[in-house]
């Protein structure tokens, strides 16, 4: 028998791991770039008045960002209320109870497809079965239409990660008695809690800097985010739009790059904290 | 001799195939009845009858009568949470619940029983006695099962299925992921656990088998050909099957 030279097959080796690298590289490159025009051009507007301000109408000075970020966390909480239980429930439905495979395949049909839908139908959406009826833009429409995108997300990552749940620990639960209900909440959901807080925060974070379904649901307000249920109100993504695109004024160029850094501070923080605590969690446990 | 559990002609099917094919078997209580055959022969599938786990999957059925105390646990009136507190479950691979080691144990306790805080931590520890685990997880009852080796966690799960005071533990090949060592301890165990439990092993060790159980049933093919008391069958086996497999010219 004839034995095959390594040089080939070690050449290939070398090649695959530069390539990888090489993209690694890129994908790490593109993203400090990105993190480097943030503070390039948005750390000078920082400062704690501008943390702290209310936003002011165009042209007046000292307008700060501290009501937008407020009603970001407000839209985005709403969000994360009104579409994460659902959400987790349906992929709980998807991976546990098996027995209308049919309805399932259509769930997971339609989730698929909601999932492919530009974002800015949603706020289409909920613009018409909400806004314009009561003729009110609110902070709870934009929470609705952010619900909306998020809910397939979620569902689908609900059930990809109870599914990676070995079957053998769900016997065993039964095998002791457990009834079917408690075998999942308590010991299938939990031993895939760490990947679905991941999805969650995930999708969380990604729906936070959405910016179209907010121009037709909460609109902008110069004012603190108290009418959230009822009134138009100031959040992050359309404030960094408004103030990029809109205005003439080189001030608000430079607080819609602030605010850019702001959120991006922002969600970097939630995460990192996330994942610092599930750490902690992980090996208390 | 008192008979814990008697299989009158049980039928298994997973959708149209059909698995089992009238099995006959009579379980002594107190005793070790190892269940032996080669791959893909039914052991597991019978096993999995005793406490209805097969009742996950919805297009697995049984018919047929499965007796334990005189009532058939097939019947739809037997409750089946009361029916696995009564009848305990191992595993082929260790399964600790993600939690601590002293809550592994205490669960199934909570869920079953009404216990004040120190009645609960001693039935906890006589669990983990019981399961010969107590020794070596005294200190680390706080930390996760999940970091136990392979064969404490499986001795952790038997401390689990004892713990709720069942009468019959079912061990479907609980040492074939576990390495020889372990295996020794957990056999010992089970030679301890007899005089407490009815227990019934499936096997694909021979020599576990010819070790530790009282009585032995040789599957084939989903049937049960022969079975009788361990030394009857391994030394004068009556059906030249059996005598096949027992001396390992097939499986």
């Amino acid at each position: 028998m004839k034995k095959r030279g390594f040089l080939f097959r070690k050449s290939v080796d070398i090649a695959v791991r530069a390539f990888s690298a090489l993209a690694v590289a890129l994908a790490a490159a593109a993203m400090l770039w990105i993190f480097w025009e943030l503070f390039a051009r948005g750390g000078a507007a920082l400062s704690w008045s501008f943390l702290t301000n209310p936003s002011k109408p165009y042209g007046i000075p000292d307008g700060g960002v501290a009501n937008a970020l407020l009603g970001t966390v407000f839209i985005t909480s709403g969000a994360a209320v009104l579409g994460v239980v659902p959400a987790v429930c349906a992929g709980i439905y998807l991976a546990e109870f098996r027995d209308t495979p049919k309805l399932s395949a259509a769930i997971r049909f339609a989730a698929n497809v909601l999932m492919g839908m530009p974002s800015v139908l949603s706020g289409l959406f909920v613009y018409t079965v909400m806004v314009a009826p009561t003729g009110r833009f609110s902070g709870l429409a934009a929470s609705v239409a952010l619900a909306v995108i998020m809910f397939p997300v979620v569902m689908r990552t609900t059930e990809d990660m109870l599914s990676m749940v070995p079957y053998a620990l769900r016997e065993s639960a039964l095998a002791l008695g457990m009834s079917r209900m408690r075998t999942t909440l308590l010991i299938v959901c939990r031993s895939a809690g760490n990947g679905l807080l991941t999805g969650i925060l995930l999708s969380l974070s990604r729906v936070a800097g959405e910016t179209a379904p907010l121009l037709f649901t909460a609109l902008f307000a110069d004012s603190w985010p108290t009418d959230y249920f009822s009134g138009p109100t100031a959040n992050m993504p359309v404030l960094i739009t408004e103030y990029s695109t809109n205005s003439p004024f080189a001030a608000m160029h430079a607080a819609g790059w602030g605010a850019a850094l702001t959120v991006t501070a922002l969600v970097f923080l939630v995460n990192m904290t996330s994942r610092i605590l599930f750490r902690e969690k992980h090996h208390g446990n | 001799m008192a008979i814990k559990a008697k299989a009158e002609n049980l039928n298994f099917f997973y959708g149209g195939h059909q698995a089992l094919f009238d099995n006959n078997l009579e379980v002594e209580a107190n005793r070790i009845t190892a269940v032996i055959g080669p791959s893909g022969c039914g052991k597991s599938t019978h096993l999995r009858i005793y406490n209805r786990i097969f009742e996950l999957y919805r297009d697995q059925r049984a018919e047929g009568r499965l007796m334990i105390d005189g009532v058939n646990v097939l019947d739809s009136g037997v409750d089946v949470l009361e029916l696995r507190r009564k009848v305990g479950m191992i595993f082929q691979k260790p399964t600790p619940f993600p939690m601590s080691v002293f809550d592994n144990v205490a669960y199934p306790l909570k869920l079953h029983y009404k216990l004040k805080g120190g009645e609960l931590n001693d039935r906890v520890e006589a669990a983990l006695r019981g399961a010969s685990l107590w020794e070596e997880v005294r200190d680390k009852l706080k930390s996760g099962g999940l970091a136990l080796s392979g064969g404490q966690q499986q001795r952790l799960c038997i401390a689990r299925a004892i713990a709720a005071e069942p009468e019959i533990l079912l061990m479907d090949e609980p040492t074939s992921a576990i390495d020889p060592v372990a295996t020794l301890k957990i056999e010992e165990l089970m030679l301890e656990l007899k005089s407490r439990f009815t227990i019934v092993i499936v096997t694909h060790n021979m020599q576990q088998a010819a070790r530790i159980s009282d009585f032995t049933a040789f599957f084939y093919k989903g049937r049960i050909i022969e079975s009788g008391p361990t030394g009857t069958i391994f030394t004068a086996p009556s059906n030249p099957k059996t005598e096949e497999y027992i001396t390992g010219r097939f499986g």
